[in-house]
């Protein structure tokens, strides 16, 4: 027990300063906390105001054919308006079944594969409806006139 | 790690049961959602097929199943904005029960002015 000082030095100082433990785990949570209310704001807009011109306009949902969407997008306000809906929405929804596989599936491997469903399914329809809203064609050349919209064979 | 959980903290009333609420409505507008952007990406198919697919979108049993999808969204559209005030104003705890019967009032007045509108539409439209 006698061994001196050489034990003394390694003690720490009792005054060093207490250094809070940084967490490992990120801000994820958080900000996608803050996502769901923001992208919530949004979206209430976004998609009252496409349930009114699809549904409450007009004959509502019998108005809708190829021609009405081809109409819509020729402008690209609404261009802007689905691009933007597609990608809040898918989001949103992604995170929120996200929270909720987490809440419900307690085995590792079931949450594994749900929430790798789950990630398959945002990929393939946002990548899908992205490419479809940059690549359509209001006026395929091959189509019988009568099934475009007016601007077609004006 | 049990395999059912032990006990239960769920209160009832009507915290819990908007919460319920919110989770169910949110799970029906995700799934329509994926059907809903694969059956638009038909316009890239051909003419046809996109007024073949929302062709059935335009049947009365469907229309029904629209004016329950609108239900489920401008519910859980109202009922977030009451979970964003819980969430910031500081008064919001306090004032949720009173909110959720905001929430349904909203919630009534808004489909009042759109069933009527779309139910004309779906059973008395068409081409």
């Amino acid at each position: 027990m006698a061994h001196g000082t050489a034990a003394v030095a390694k003690i720490d100082s009792p005054r060093s300063p207490y250094a809070r433990r940084k967490t490992t785990r990120g801000n994820y949570e958080l900000y996608s906390w803050v996502f769901m209310r923001a992208s919530g704001v949004v979206l209430i807009v976004l998609i009252f105001g496409h349930l009114f011109v699809n549904l409450m306009v007009g004959d509502g949902v019998h108005a809708i054919d190829f021609g009405f969407v081809a109409g819509k997008w020729a402008s690209p306000l609404w261009q802007v308006w689905d691009l933007l809906m597609l990608w809040l929405a898918m989001i949103h929804g992604t995170n929120g079944v996200r929270t909720i596989i987490n809440d419900y599936a307690t085995r590792d491997l079931t949450r594994g594969i749900l929430k790798g469903l789950l990630l398959l399914a945002f990929t393939v329809v946002v990548v899908l409806g992205t490419l479809v809203i940059f690549t359509f064609d209001p006026c395929p050349p091959d189509a019988p006139a009568e099934l475009l919209a007016s601007f077609c064979t004006a | 790690m049990p395999t059912a959980p032990a006990g239960t903290l769920y209160r009832g009333r009507e915290g819990m049961w908007s919460w319920v609420a919110h989770r169910v409505t949110g799970v029906l507008i995700f799934f329509f959602l994926l059907v809903h952007v694969l059956d638009t990406a038909l316009v890239r198919v051909s003419p046809e097929a996109y007024n073949a697919a929302i062709g059935t979108y335009q049947t009365p049993i469907m229309g029904l199943g629209e004016a329950g999808l609108v239900a489920a969204i401008v519910f859980h559209a109202f009922n977030g904005i009451r979970i964003i005030l819980v969430d910031f104003w500081a008064k919001g705890p306090k004032y949720q029960k009173v909110m959720l019967w905001v929430v349904v009032g909203l919630f009534v007045v808004t489909m009042a002015g759109f069933l009527p509108r779309h139910l004309i539409n779906v059973f008395t439209g068409g081409h």
